[in-house]
């Protein structure tokens, strides 16, 4: 349960610890997932503030374009390059932060000339573990109702989680699908036209040959 | 905390969005000028702002806003499809001569519920785990929406598919009919033009 809430010390036992679980619940998955269009030969680069001693997991796809794949980088605030592939369709990448600052990720087009792509990245930051361990320590035990509250929200997460990876790869297959047909039909016009050129020019070139043009018609012969 | 990308003043910078219909999306922005003088992000440039825009799938527009420096925009979707959400500056400035960039922070969520402030520091009246669980129904919602926008991309890919399926054995008989008849036409042709010529 995403929950921005002030945890106030002068609250009732039963309260405060809903409000710490929500609130360690908030503190868990901070993350960033968006979709972009890449046009081509250009390069997109994002940043974030982490601190350090910190899990952060990329994971991107490429949706449509070209042949589906994409350049993509990432840098720690000392400029050193933590993760680099060339032409990937998707890839997850997970790190442990080791330094505070600025980390810097781009995702690259610049090996395409025409054709623009879209990519999807999802930024994770934090994977702690699982907030029920937690709660051993302390003096109240969550109830039942809360805990299977926390159950049902873990599991919901990860529902939609799941989701969205499906939904990323039935877009991609749906993007190949539709070019697939856009090409067929282009293609099937094409070699029909180029069908009819080719034969009529074929005996119109035969014919041209045995037909002279000087009076006396060389066909006939003695 | 959020993540933040490089834009020239007045470039407008787009991301995609797509979502199911009735979903709610609420973003959060905060843009900041490069200052040529302290070589540094100024922390509030005045008279900043920031023209959002958002069109739904069939083009329309359901959102444009100007906004200030900092801000929250949320918008409902209609229909589900792609939605495209831009941004660009209000400035007046060009990027070359000024040499400025900008630098927008972003995050945006869709489909969240936030649980209302007030309702949590109701005193003990509202029933916490009463609250909690209308979250959890929330994001249920949100889970069967996203399926039935996911049948209804599943069927426009199958019916693709069944197209193309269809169009390659309809191209193919046409074309194979019609290299018969060209062929037949075309001895036909060549015959009657030798006969003609005395040639057979």
């Amino acid at each position: 349960c995403r929950v921005r809430v002030a945890v106030r010390v002068a609250m009732p036992g039963a309260v405060r610890t809903l409000c710490l679980a929500a609130l360690l619940g908030a503190l868990r998955a901070g993350g960033t997932e968006l979709t972009l269009e890449l046009p081509d030969s250009a390069q997109r680069c994002f940043h974030q503030e982490l601190e350090s001693d910190v899990k952060f997991t990329l994971d991107y796809q490429v949706i449509s374009g070209g042949h589906y794949d994409v350049d993509c980088y990432v840098e720690d605030p000392n400029g050193k390059t933590i993760y680099q592939e060339t032409k990937k369709q998707y890839d997850s990448f997970s790190h442990h932060t080791e330094v505070k600052g600025v980390y810097t990720f781009c995702f690259s087009n610049e090996f395409s000339t025409f054709s623009h792509k879209v990519v999807y990245f999802d930024f994770q930051v934090g994977d702690e573990p699982p907030i029920l361990p937690d709660m051993n320590n302390r003096v109240t035990a969550l109830t039942q109702l809360e805990s299977a509250c926390v159950t049902i929200h873990e599991m919901l997460k990860a529902v939609i989680d799941s989701q969205t990876h499906y939904r990323l790869r039935e877009a991609q297959d749906r993007s190949r699908a539709e070019e697939l047909n856009g090409r067929v039909s282009y293609w099937s016009v094409g070699e029909t036209l180029i069908l009819f050129v080719v034969s009529i020019g074929q005996v119109m070139l035969l014919k041209s040959f045995f037909t002279e043009k000087r009076p006396s018609s060389g066909g006939a012969g003695t | 905390l959020a993540l933040y990308f490089h834009t020239g003043e007045r470039e407008e910078k787009c991301i995609i969005e797509d979502i199911p219909s009735e979903t709610l999306v609420v973003g959060n922005y905060k843009v900041q000028r490069w200052d040529i003088h302290t070589h540094d992000f100024l922390e509030s440039a005045p008279g900043l702002g920031m023209f959002v825009t958002v069109t739904s799938p069939t083009g329309e527009v359901l959102l444009s806003k100007l906004y200030g420096p900092q801000g929250t925009f949320t918008f409902t979707s209609y229909i589900s499809g792609e939605h495209i959400i831009c941004f660009q500056s209000n400035s007046t400035r060009f990027a070359v001569i000024a040499g400025s960039k900008l630098r927008i922070h972003l995050d945006i969520r869709v489909g969240e519920h936030f649980l209302d402030e007030s309702a949590i520091q109701a005193k003990d009246k509202v029933n916490e785990v009463n609250v909690r669980l209308e979250n959890l129904i929330e994001q249920i919602h949100h889970v069967t929406r996203e399926q039935d926008y996911e049948r209804e991309r599943e069927e426009k890919f199958r019916k693709t598919s069944e197209e193309t399926n269809s169009n390659i054995l309809w191209w193919a008989i046409v074309q194979t009919l019609i290299l018969i008849s060209v062929g037949i036409w075309q001895i036909k042709s060549l015959r009657d033009f030798f006969i003609s010529k005395k040639l057979v």
